[in-house]
């Protein structure tokens, strides 16, 4: 019945929804930034855990949709072991993805990320997969304790 | 039901002919906006093919016969309403304007230091933002009237909040968010017994059922023409004569003087004091055209036939497991708020989507009503008069699919 929505809805954004990974409150995070849609009531915490410019741990609390849920599951999956450049570089090739030129995109290194890939052609929920991107970003730059996709 | 025109209502809006993913387009979301029928459409065509020209200004033919259009309508809306003069009928862009134009000129000459607003715990943003702004400009209070887990106001503690300091009770008549239809009559009743006028915001109640603001005898009744089968940009602001005499005009400009000097302005007479500025006529000729469409059809066949409607989809939505209805107030409007228990919102409104259902996932701009029911966001389908119960069928049995897939 759904069928039209198999490129936005893969299996793995189920799977994420159902059971997002890192869904915990994390006691001694270094960085707590609160990200924020208004125009839908999405809102997450996000936390990470840092050994100089690494990101040894990252989870996250908070109510979404499902394609938000499964993004800020999937970027505190990949993000971890990763540095403050290395993350930096996975927000913009994930922002390429959702909303730049198709050609742009590096396949490899967005790996596991391009189940996202199918909110391109629906513009009013690129907003949900990204605020998990600009709460990091936030987070990373560690300029503020919260920010809005408005 | 059987006697509802149905087939022939639907025939006259095009849109319903479009296809939204190659499915045919199921448009539930009338609360935000309302679809045109051909009439309405035709009128502004025709108007700016044959009779189009500024009003209140030349003496040639053409603005003679668009002021003839322009006033024509004003007066049909008098009607419509049962106002007692046309000089009660301001023209402005929508309900938000009307309710800031009253903040703002009849909020800044009565409301002062330590005088309180009254409103309720269901009003949409622009019933609770503009008072917000004139209470920073003045020191006044604004109270808010809590609301039960039904979203009914609960009365007894309204009435409690209105005190010798009340000077203003604005609420809204049927809520966007729950569907609510709140108890008006008697909202108004309590407020005259101190003297405290009264604005309702007549957004959503104005396509759905009739209104006289001489039965209600409310002050301030503000609503939209784009919810009422009318154009975007056009609205009215009905208030008392004797109240609009006393308020000073809301923006100053052409058409609102009627001589000035260096030295001085000498403001023009109601309704032309409050519409500064060349005004959107084609969009009130269409408004004139939506009144009349309207008419014809009768405002308590439209809302029988959409309780009908409403009480169909409650009952539908009712057998859904995992299904909980937001607003559940006795006298409610066609509106169905929801929420599923495995399934958010905006993941609702973009598979419904995909069966060509257009609903609003969203806040609906009631973010406190959000908060009051605990839900970041709900689901809301919203009917109109052309709707259908197959239409409801269909979107139900999308919910019962879509709550599988996600299971």
């Amino acid at each position: 019945m759904f069928d039209d929505l198999r490129d936005l809805y893969q299996e793995v954004i189920f799977d994420h929804n159902r059971n997002p990974r890192n869904f915990r409150v994390m006691e001694d995070a270094d960085r707590q930034v609160e990200g924020f849609n208004p125009l839908c009531g999405d809102r997450l915490t996000l936390f990470l855990k840092m050994d100089g410019d690494q990101i040894v741990d990252a989870s996250f609390q908070g109510s979404g949709c499902a394609i938000s849920t499964a993004s800020v599951s999937l970027m505190t999956e990949i993000v971890k072991g990763k540095t403050e450049e290395q993350a930096e570089a996975l927000f913009k090739q994930f922002h390429e993805m959702t909303t730049g030129k198709e050609e742009n995109i590096d396949l490899e290194a967005i790996g596991k990320l391009a189940v996202l890939a199918g909110v391109r052609e629906y513009p009013a929920r690129v907003k949900c997969a990204t605020l998990a991107w600009h709460t990091l970003d936030a987070a990373l730059k560690n300029e503020e304790s919260s920010i809005s996709t408005e | 039901m059987t006697t509802f025109p149905i087939e022939k209502i639907r025939a006259d809006f095009p849109i319903l002919n479009e296809k939204i993913r190659n499915k045919p387009l199921i448009y539930l979301d009338n609360a935000a906006t309302c679809q045109k029928p051909l009439v309405v459409i035709d009128s502004i065509s025709n108007f700016y093919k044959h009779e189009y020209a500024n009003v209140h200004r030349g003496v040639h033919t053409l603005s003679v016969k668009a002021t003839d259009r322009y006033e024509g309508a004003r007066e049909k809306l008098k009607t419509f309403i049962n106002a007692s003069s046309t000089k009660e009928i301001i023209f402005v862009k929508g309900t938000t304007e009307a309710i800031n134009l009253v903040a703002q000129t009849f909020g800044k000459t009565n409301i002062k230091q330590g005088d309180e607003i009254l409103i309720t715990a269901m009003e949409h943003h622009s019933n609770i933002v503009p008072w917000q702004m004139l209470c920073k400009d003045t020191g006044a209070i604004l109270k808010v009237a809590p609301i039960n887990l039904q979203g009914e106001l609960i009365f007894d503690e309204f009435e409690k909040l209105i005190s010798d300091k009340t000077k203003l009770v604005s609420v809204v008549h049927m809520s966007n968010a729950l569907g609510t239809i709140n108890p008006v009559k008697k909202i108004i009743a309590a407020a005259k017994a101190k003297n405290i006028p009264v604005l309702l915001d007549g957004a959503q109640a104005i396509p759905h059922m009739s209104v006289d603001v001489q039965a209600l005898d409310c002050d301030f009744y503000a609503f939209s023409g784009h919810k009422m089968y009318a154009p975007t940009g056009i609205g009215v602001l009905y208030g008392k004569q004797a109240l609009l005499e006393a308020m000073p005009p809301y923006q100053g400009g052409g058409d609102m003087i009627r001589k000035v000097t260096f030295e001085e302005t000498e403001y023009n007479a109601l309704p032309y004091k409050f519409e500064a500025g060349t005004p959107s006529i084609a969009d009130v000729v269409g408004l004139g055209t939506a009144i009349d469409y309207l008419t014809e059809i009768g405002m308590d066949n439209i809302a029988n036939y959409e309780a009908e409607l409403l009480d169909y989809a409650t009952k539908k939505a009712k057998q859904i497991e995992g299904l909980r209805i937001i607003g559940e107030a006795k006298d409610k409007g066609a509106i169905l708020s929801f929420v599923l228990d495995k399934v958010h919102p905006h993941d609702i409104g973009t598979m419904l989507d995909s069966l060509g259902i257009a609903i609003r996932a969203g806040h609906h701009c009631a973010m406190p009503v959000m908060d009051f029911f605990e839900v970041p966001a709900t689901a809301r389908a919203s009917f109109a008069m052309y709707n259908t119960r197959q239409e409801i069928d269909v979107l139900m049995n999308g919910i019962e699919q879509l709550i599988e897939v996600f299971g």
